[in-house]
């Protein structure tokens, strides 16, 4: 029992932190509707799209580029959680959590979920928006899409709790951005389907399909349209488990270290 | 049983030695001061007796169950006064202290009880309502007091709690602190301030990483006062 009482204080205070925090909640959704809205607006012309998987025929690229902006959202926020760890760390609310008399693995769990439902909270504010704007999914698409978006997001938290566990401050966050989140959309098919990448480049390509970040877009533009996209899932389960040993390993080394 | 026990505990970071075979025991319901200028160590030994650092050689106990072994059961009955801020600033005393409590596993009616209890306790009932942003020094760190006592624990360590108040609200925490002894409370409370220290106190000063004295504070200090005991010990 105290284990699941401590996870709903755990998600409750992430709930109150986002709540409290309405700038980083117009900032989560404004990025990805500039892309959307402007960027997708303007390359509309540029890029021709062939029918792909899992769509049967053809369409705007505000359409493709809806999962990819999803993951968009998934991915910064999880960067930014691990981000407020780095800041709880130097406050002492890390050193709160970390004495509390339950297991750190259920502790750093606690703290990855909460962050990935008010990431899961923050696409389905942005799928609204553009449902606004007359970008649309299929209904049921917008229900399929929930597991998908979770998985993904835990999947992308933990390897932002992996890195918190190696950032000692807070300036070299600006690291995080140039080294993991830029490269980690940018080599992915969140803005163009990887047949096109391979025209370019075969070595982009090949980069492209191993991200981690590239099978969680893709689950989520499967589960969109209701189909199931095996390898995706099973990439993406597989690289949660990765981060998330990684990350319990990163807090539990840092907690050893003597440094 | 002691409240806290330390034997033989040294702890190195790489070549530089920060504990070097510190041992004492504190029984239970006593309030002993852990003196030391800065750098004597006392950070060390509180992450070590609050588990957050693994011990290189001794043991630590805290109310009878081994921090190393048992970490788990020592930390549940451990409360905590961390020199840094905990409180969530956004949010209101009351929901900072049902935060902590939710994390100790105390829910519904408990919670809400024990939160009344502790606010009445260090005297804040007032403020319950108010974001932890609005309260002044003081009462902050009376807030961290409360959180820290919220689940009754058999001992509470403080690392230097009073720093960055004024007088009268270090006089008021630390008497109040010297109070929860009473009822049985084993109190360590980390300092390089020896104002705050009572002659009837239990003191242990800590000094280049070794205990230099170990006693009755009004024993230690002798005829001289505190400050000026404690400065000939420590100085070069």
């Amino acid at each position: 029992m105290i284990y699941w009482t401590a996870l709903q204080a755990i998600v409750w205070r992430e709930a109150l932190r986002f709540i409290h925090q309405r700038e980083r909640f117009v900032a989560a959704l404004v990025r990805p509707l500039i892309w959307l809205l402007v960027f997708a607006a303007g390359f509309r012309a540029a890029l021709g799209l062939s029918i792909i998987p899992p769509y049967q025929t053809y369409i705007t690229y505000q359409t493709y580029i809806v999962p990819g902006l999803c993951g968009m959202i998934l991915l910064f926020n999880g960067m930014q959680s691990s981000l407020s760890l780095i800041i709880d760390r130097e406050l002492g609310s890390m050193k709160l959590l970390l004495t509390c008399p339950l297991p750190r693995w259920w502790l750093l769990l606690s703290k990855l979920i909460g962050a990935t439902m008010i990431s899961v909270l923050q696409v389905y504010a942005f799928l609204a928006v553009a449902a606004g704007f007359g970008i649309k999914l299929p209904a049921f698409g917008y229900v399929a899409i929930a597991p998908a978006l979770m998985i993904t997001g835990l999947m992308l938290g933990a390897l932002g709790l992996f890195l918190s566990s190696f950032i000692k401050q807070l300036e070299n966050f600006s690291g995080v951005m140039n080294f993991v989140i830029f490269p980690m959309f940018f080599l992915s098919s969140a803005l163009y389907p990887l047949w096109k990448m391979a025209e370019s480049s075969v070595l982009l390509h090949n980069i492209c399909a191993a991200n981690p970040f590239t099978h969680g877009v893709e689950l989520i533009r499967f589960a969109a349209y209701l189909k199931w996209n095996f390898p995706a899932l099973g990439w993406t389960v597989f690289s949660t488990a990765i981060f998330t040993a990684l990350a319990l390993w990163g807090y539990n080394s840092a907690r050893s270290s003597k440094s | 049983m002691n409240g806290i026990t330390v034997s033989g505990l040294t702890f190195s970071y790489g070549t530089r030695t920060a504990l070097s075979d510190v041992s004492f025991d504190i029984g239970r319901g006593r309030f002993c001061a852990l003196l030391g200028p800065n750098g004597a160590g006392k950070s060390t030994l509180f992450s070590i007796l609050t588990g957050l650092r693994p011990t290189d050689t001794g043991h630590v106990t805290i109310a009878g169950h081994d921090i190393a072994t048992h970490r788990r059961a020592a930390l549940a009955q451990l409360g905590i006064v961390f020199q840094q801020p905990t409180l969530d600033l956004d949010l209101t005393v009351r929901q900072n202290l049902s935060y902590f409590a939710a994390l100790h596993g105390i829910r519904g009616k408990e919670r809400a009880k024990r939160i009344d209890a502790v606010l009445e306790r260090l005297f804040i009932t007032d403020r319950a309502d108010d974001k932890t942003r609005s309260l002044n020094g003081g009462h902050r760190r009376r807030t961290e007091i409360a959180r820290a006592l919220l689940h009754d624990p058999k001992v509470l360590l403080l690392d230097e709690p009073t720093v960055g108040l004024d007088a009268q609200s270090r006089k008021a925490i630390t008497d109040h602190v010297h109070d929860l002894t009473i009822d049985g409370t084993t109190v360590l409370w980390a300092t390089h301030l020896p104002d705050e220290i009572w002659d009837a106190d239990r003191l242990v000063v800590l000094h280049q990483s070794r205990v230099l004295a170990d006693g009755t504070a009004g024993v230690i200090r002798g005829p001289r006062n505190l400050n000026d005991a404690f400065l000939s010990m420590v100085s070069p």
